[in-house]
């Protein structure tokens, strides 16, 4: 007898289609994601890289108090807009792993819970307390503290630099044309030019007590035209320090081949370069003028989402226990960033890498997070490009400031 | 079903089926195989039917009602159809068209529901998601208020607090009851137990979330003192609130300045002078996305030019796909070319290359100060392949003839080859050029089988989003405009940059311009495609 195919297929694909279709008609929920936490289960969702440094902390957690802690690994570019995609449907996680920065973003969309630190708030580094706030509430555990710092070739150029001319002047004494690398690209990256910005007295914003002041933009004031001019005459048309050419691959690929003695970047650079034999030392980014150069602090926290349905132990595992010295060191193990618990950050700091970041860390502020940034980002870093590759850079940074300011105002 | 008779069967619902018919479905019938068939298709409906079945109680429990009921109705007809003695075109179009609702059909009118709301940043979710969302971002911790060791107890189902204050005195209190001081005994320094209460352990606090999140013990019987809260089920603040929600008339007042904001239909609280508190919530806006992606300003005269190059973008890289690959396949066919085949494999390999690759190599080889091109090719020249705007263009359609000229090629070798080679000889005769030949009889043949993939591919160009998110990412940026939006950016990338980029999203106005593209491509595709008739009647 024939065995009939085609009702077979036909069958199986309705089969087939039956789950898809239910899968996907289900709210997008695939199973990974975790359903809408039923009480008795945390949620939390986590860069994948750092899964396996937490699942211990999950793991005795669960034990001690017998709540289950379901880790969900994400892709860290996903993260932030599946939190808030998810969190009003009701079907997000509990507990999500960010970045201060998005704080604005995230309470603007109503997705996350505010969170008490109690008396553990003295325990962590001011900065770190500083960018878990947002309008003065306080919305995220912060885990790590991290910012750019220069790593130096130190066979190249065995002493610290004094200041950034000095800095060239070492590099081009060891026989380099090119000793000084940061990653900017096509679109510029103000993020690693702040140090020098702020170096000239021109931060983006005024700060009040409760944060920094999207009213009082200080992007245009008079340093911010001599970082300009200073910055201009670095650029295509001046020493070519700056090039927007040099992207973070080519800025790489120059320390790691020892054309370049110097490199502005952040820790998660380092082990690249120490991998490939370089002896790396980390200084204080050498300032142009008499003032430091202070970088941005990206904190990294964890937030309790606002639909929540078990607030209480998401609460008592993020204040009481990933603040705990002994999980922020495994954090700390897993993605080498200072710890933003202050003890912790004692202890990791017997590593000189991250015992030089820190003290870079320690003249660091932390990135605004408000949405009047979002103003700023979307102009600042085509103006300092075009600076770098030869436009008037008093009449384009005072353009810059004049779009950055009709931004916020409308 | 195997038949070879699909194109007797009729629809059910003619009454009387004729003699002819009758025969033909059995058939059919017949030829559906014996016992064993008929098993297996009991056996795979009833796996769809019970994953059906599974998946409605899973829904219903969790009172997604409608799609629960889609479910169900869908396998009552899969059912339907399958135990049916006809039905025989639908039991071969039931699984192409559920998929086709399922992935295609919901997402179009998905994202056409969204292109009528304000659904973005600060529009997220549902009005009681944002009143809960500013009631519990409002609270403020007493300042200087100490931190109090908390128990939690019950008494009958009323919560309360029992609060250890910084002198060692215990007190209780629930949502009715200010603080009062109680006898309780003391572990440490925290009272854990009170006559009269049930002391709760932390799995039933857990278990009773909700409640605790909500319970606020006034201090005294003074409100201005504020509430103690406890987050965490074992350390209790002290807080005032500075908004208030008047449910009834649906406004929040600001108790620290006095303003007071009301729902006036825009999807925020607002005050009278417009200030808005966000988060503000999802709302239907009828055509507001369309009117603003084509009225308002600092939209309008980006979205010209960009219209402008993403239609010159798409028409050229067609055409210079289409005559270089036109080209090759000719000479390739020439039988006198020796070693075709090699060549031919060759042309084919920018086409085998994932084009996200492709773009990003091609990206690093016109870096201006480094790429292989400016190095290696003009011996160290600063051209600005990718930075200067005109220049911009021109490698963003360089870069797509390179990626899209073989799949033309195949195409047109295709075509070519599918043409007789008399009609050649008898133009030849007739002494007719070979350019006249070409022009007269091989391009009319060839479009006729190829113009419909010419329309293909500009829809697709159109929409070739991949090309410049990774070569230019759209730039170099226009500093001028309002928008982060640049000089090669074409239509979908520049949706792609006012929904996906930056810190406030756009879901409504992107999802606008998705159905605006939709429908300039369906109308060039159609009146395209009526056009093309023209050619087949050269057959």
């Amino acid at each position: 007898m024939r065995v009939n195919t085609k009702s077979l297929l036909a069958a199986g694909a309705v089969a087939v289609i039956a789950t898809l279709g239910l899968a996907s008609c289900s709210g997008g929920d695939s199973g990974s994601d975790g359903e809408a936490s039923s009480s008795g289960t945390l949620t939390v969702w986590v860069d994948a890289e750092r899964v396996d440094a937490l699942q211990a902390a999950a793991d005795a957690y669960s034990e001690e108090k017998g709540v289950k802690v379901e880790l969900v690994g994400k892709d860290n570019a996903d993260i932030k807009d599946d939190f808030i995609q998810q969190v009003p449907t009701g079907k997000g996680p509990d507990i999500t792993m960010g970045a201060h920065d998005w704080l604005g973003e995230l309470s603007t969309n109503g997705v996350v819970a505010p969170l008490e630190l109690g008396d553990s708030a003295a325990d962590y580094l001011p900065v770190a307390v500083d960018a878990s706030k947002y309008e003065g509430t306080t919305y995220m555990l912060p885990y790590a503290v991290e910012n750019i710092a220069v790593l130096r070739n130190a066979d190249l150029v065995p002493e610290a630099a004094t200041g950034f001319d000095d800095m060239i002047a070492k590099g081009q004494a060891a026989g380099l044309a090119q000793p000084f690398v940061v990653e900017q690209g096509a679109e510029g990256n103000p993020y690693h030019l702040y140090p020098f910005q702020t170096a000239f007295g021109a931060p983006v914003f005024g700060s009040t007590d409760a944060g920094y002041d999207p009213s009082d933009l200080q992007l245009g004031n008079a340093g911010g035209d001599q970082f300009a001019t200073w910055l201009g005459s670095q650029g295509k048309n001046g020493t070519g320090v700056f090039n927007t050419d040099i992207d973070g691959d080519i800025a790489k690929q120059s320390f790691l081949d020892g054309t370049a003695a110097f490199w502005l970047t952040g820790p998660w650079n380092v082990g690249a370069a120490t991998e490939a034999g370089i002896n790396v030392a980390i200084d204080t980014v050498p300032s142009p003028t008499a003032e430091p150069a202070s970088p941005f602090a990206g904190v990294k926290g964890f937030f309790v989402s606002s639909e929540s349905k078990n607030k209480v132990a998401a609460n008592d595992f993020l204040v009481n226990y990933i603040g705990t010295e002994d999980v922020q060191l495994e954090l700390f193990k897993a993605g080498n960033v200072l710890p933003a618990l202050t003890a912790a950050a004692e202890a990791a700091s017997s590593d000189p890498i991250v015992a030089g970041f820190a003290a870079v860390g320690a003249e660091a502020v932390p990135m605004p997070a408000i949405p009047a940034m979002g103003a700023v980002w979307q102009y600042w870093g085509i103006a300092e490009a075009d600076i770098i590759n030869g436009a008037d850079p008093v009449a384009t940074w005072q353009k810059l400031a004049a779009d950055v300011q009709a931004a916020i105002n409308k | 079903m195997s038949t070879t008779i699909d194109d007797e069967v009729t629809p059910a619902t003619e009454p009387k089926p004729t003699k002819r018919q009758r025969r033909a479905a059995n058939i059919a019938d017949a030829a559906s195989g014996g016992l064993k068939v008929l098993l297996l298709k009991l056996l795979m409906l009833g796996l769809v039917d019970a994953i059906a079945i599974y998946a409605v109680i899973i829904l219903a429990s969790a009172g997604q009602w409608l799609v629960a009921a889609i479910v169900g109705v869908v396998a009552v007809v899969v059912n339907w159809i399958y135990f049916s003695r006809r039905k025989l075109p639908a039991k071969y179009l039931a699984p192409g068209v559920i998929f086709l609702v399922v992935f295609q059909v919901f997402v179009l009118i998905y994202t056409g529901y969204i292109a009528f709301t304000n659904y973005g940043t600060g529009h997220n979710g549902s009005q009681e998601q944002a009143v809960s969302s500013l009631m519990a971002s409002s609270l403020q911790r007493v300042e200087d208020s100490p931190t109090y060791p908390v128990t939690v107890v019950d008494q009958g189902g009323t919560l309360g607090l029992l609060v250890t204050d910084p002198d060692g005195e215990a007190l209780l209190g629930t949502d009715e009851q200010p603080l009062a001081p109680v006898d309780a005994d003391v572990e440490g320094d925290r009272a854990v137990a009170v006559d009269g209460w049930t002391t709760l352990q932390f799995a039933d606090v857990i278990a009773r979330t909700d409640e605790i999140t909500a319970l606020a013990v006034p201090f005294s019987d003074d409100p201005n003192d504020g509430a103690l809260r406890t987050p965490d089920g074992s350390s209790a603040y002290l807080y005032l609130s500075n908004l208030e929600y008047d449910e009834a008339a649906g406004t929040m007042t600001n108790l620290d300045t006095g303003t007071v904001y009301s729902d006036i239909g825009t999807g925020a609280f607002t005050s009278d002078s417009g200030e808005e508190l966000l988060p503000g919530w999802q709302i239907v806006v009828g055509f507001d996305n369309f009117v603003r992606a084509v009225t308002d300003e600092r939209l309008a005269g980006p979205l010209l030019y960009v219209t402008l190059w993403t239609f010159a973008f798409a028409l050229i890289s067609v055409a210079s796909t289409f005559f270089l690959g036109l080209f090759l396949a000719i000479v390739f066919n020439d039988m006198r070319m020796k070693g075709r085949k090699y060549y031919r494999v060759l042309m084919i390999l920018p086409y085998a290359i994932p084009s996200f690759l492709s773009a990003l190599i091609w990206a690093g080889m016109m870096n201006e100060s480094f790429g292989f091109i400016n190095q290696v090719l003009f011996g160290g020249a600063s051209i600005p392949w990718l930075t200067d705007p005109v220049l911009a263009k021109f490698s963003v359609l360089l870069v797509n003839l390179w990626l899209g000229f073989p799949y033309m090629f195949l195409v047109c070798t295709g075509a070519l080859q599918s043409i007789p080679e008399e009609l050649q000889e008898a133009a030849t005769v007739d002494g007719a050029k070979p350019w006249a030949v070409f022009r007269l009889i091989k391009l009319p043949l060839l479009l006729v089988s190829v113009a419909p993939l010419l329309i293909a591919s500009f829809a697709f160009n159109f929409n070739n989003f991949n090309v410049i998110y990774m070569l230019t990412d759209g730039g170099p940026r226009d500093s001028n405009a309002p928008i982060p939006v640049g000089f090669t950016d074409i239509l979908i990338s520049m949706v792609y940059k006012v929904a996906f980029t930056g810190q406030t999203r756009d879901y409504g106005l992107a999802s606008a311009y998705s159905i605006i593209i939709f429908i300039i491509v369906a109308v060039i595709s159609v009146i395209a495609f009526r056009r093309t008739k023209s050619l087949e009647e050269l057959n």
